[in-house]
């Protein structure tokens, strides 16, 4: 039906939902950079003066490990799975390929994630931690999360077509996550019981192998990067399968 | 071969617009309470040679919209059967996507890649729209600055440059002044010289004749006359003064 060019409306939609998030603010990009900053702050202040015994070295190294890819998940899944209704009048008109909006909103966060591992890397290299072999193994692993939230807000985005309260069972969970994967305290803390619940959650081991790599240079392990590629695509199939199930309702829903 | 063939096609929505909330969700699931639908279309059957153009006339609610969005493939018939064959380009709503904080040329490119239109050939077309457009330097400005006069115009002139072979137009024509009104009339004539189906919805009466070579009137969801424009409007606009106020 719709015989138009993929790539050509993905990048369009990426680029206009970076260029209307940052056109009417006054600091722009800024708020990209200082976003996490702030939040890593927080976090030092009260795991350093009011939890001394949780500190660890190079605090900001280690909570950075944990925000960046905590953020880009919570906000490119909550955004991608509002992302139908947004474009709701778009959908009501034209027969573009469903799909392209939970991507392209995904993809439109990682302009954000980019900013944030740019600050990653400069706080990783100004603690004097170094550039290490096993960075090559990075791109790898943020595909790898970019998989798995594509998969779910494919699934989600749907989903909340149907029933809208969706959105706001997404927020809940990004909260209630926000505890769950190791962001303010070490993987050791976590009892040897629920090792495997955090091993299979490709947010947790995202940040796990992140601070292998940055924080403590070693290797991310295999069971790590199986795990995480096992889970993340997994998802990603699962998204598509719900998708392609809901999807010819979308138009008699909205 | 016909372009447009409906057969017997109903179309129906559940009367809560289908959006829920969980909690009429869990209740429909729980009671087994049976959704309330009511047709949209019922019973509809038409063709549309190729090179013909019809008009759809009818009161506001009474199913044009939903016949044009079959048509566009947006969403699936109840019942009946339905074939379209070309590629269909619907002007439904003018400046689809088009976002207020854009410039006027990024929107031309979101919403033309939208329609379907290429990379390569939105580039090599961009001049012709802003031509066709004559919005001029405004090109450049978010189009929150522009006046709705301008915002449709510009709309209007991405749409037609998708080059389809059956056009869906749903009473966008009402845009612009005169003088830009006069201009869509000419590229609309163009396309039909050019041996292409067109799909009109509009209360115009003297464009419908101009335009159509056949009309229906639909009410309620159903056909309730059918013939040339000129039989079918008088039909229509004599049923429209003499009835009750709507």
């Amino acid at each position: 039906m719709w015989n138009g060019d993929y790539s050509f409306v993905l990048s369009n939609l990426v680029k206009k939902d970076f260029k209307v998030r940052y056109r009417n603010m006054s600091l722009g990009v800024l708020w990209s950079v200082l976003n996490p900053l702030v939040t890593m702050g927080a976090l030092a202040f009260v795991f350093t003066i009011i939890f001394p015994s949780s500190k660890q070295h190079d605090m900001a190294v280690f909570l950075l490990c944990g925000l960046v890819p905590f953020n880009f998940f919570a906000m490119a899944w909550n955004t991608g799975t509002g992302s139908l209704m947004e474009n709701y009048s778009i959908m009501k008109r034209v027969t573009v390929p469903r799909e392209l909006f939970p991507v392209a909103t995904v993809l439109g966060n990682c302009v954000h994630l980019l900013i944030q591992i740019g600050i990653l890397f400069a706080f990783t290299l100004g603690s004097g931690l170094g550039v290490n072999r096993y960075w090559i193994w990075l791109p790898y692993v943020w595909l790898m999360e970019i998989v798995f939230v594509c998969g779910l807000a494919m699934a989600t985005s749907a989903i909340n077509v149907y029933i809208r309260d969706t959105r706001y069972v997404v927020e809940s969970v990004n909260t209630v996550l926000f505890y769950f994967v190791p962001i303010f305290y070490s993987y050791d803390r976590v009892p040897p019981q629920i090792h495997g619940i955090v091993h299979y959650n490709p947010v947790a081991a995202m940040i796990l192998a992140l601070r292998n790599i940055l924080w403590s240079g070693i290797a991310p392990g295999w069971p790590l990067i199986r795990n995480l590629t096992f889970c993340s695509l997994l998802t990603l199939g699962a998204g598509f399968v719900v998708f392609r199930r809901l999807k010819a309702g979308f138009f008699d829903h909205m | 071969m016909a372009v447009i063939e409906f057969q017997q096609v109903s179309k129906c929505f559940s009367r809560t617009g289908g959006s829920k909330l969980l909690r009429v969700f869990l209740e429909e699931r729980l009671r087994k309470r049976h959704q309330e639908v009511f047709y949209a279309l019922r019973d509809v059957s038409f063709r549309v040679e190729e090179g013909e153009s019809l008009a759809i006339v009818g009161a506001n609610g009474a199913g044009k919209s939903t016949l044009l969005s079959l048509v566009a493939g947006l969403t699936r018939p109840n019942e009946g059967r339905m074939e379209v064959n070309g590629k269909v380009a619907a002007l439904l709503e003018l400046g689809t996507g088009f976002h207020p904080d854009l410039t006027g040329s990024e929107n031309v490119f979101l919403n033309a890649s939208i329609l379907g239109l290429s990379r390569k050939r939105t580039a090599e077309c961009f001049d012709a729209i802003v031509d066709f457009s004559g919005i001029g330097e405004f090109i450049h400005q978010p189009i929150r600055t522009y006046s709705s006069g301008m915002v449709m115009r510009l709309a209007f002139s991405v749409a037609i440059h998708v080059e389809p072979d059956i056009l869906i137009i749903d009473e966008v024509l009402a845009v612009g002044d005169q003088a830009f009104q006069a201009k869509c009339f000419d590229r609309i004539c163009e396309f039909k010289r050019a041996g292409k189906t067109l799909l009109f919805v509009s209360h115009v009466p003297e464009m419908v004749k101009h335009l159509c070579d056949h009309s229906i009137w639909l009410e309620h969801g159903r056909v309730k006359a059918r013939g040339t424009p000129e039989e079918v409007l008088e039909a229509y606009s004599g049923h429209a003064t003499a009835g009750p106020l709507q």
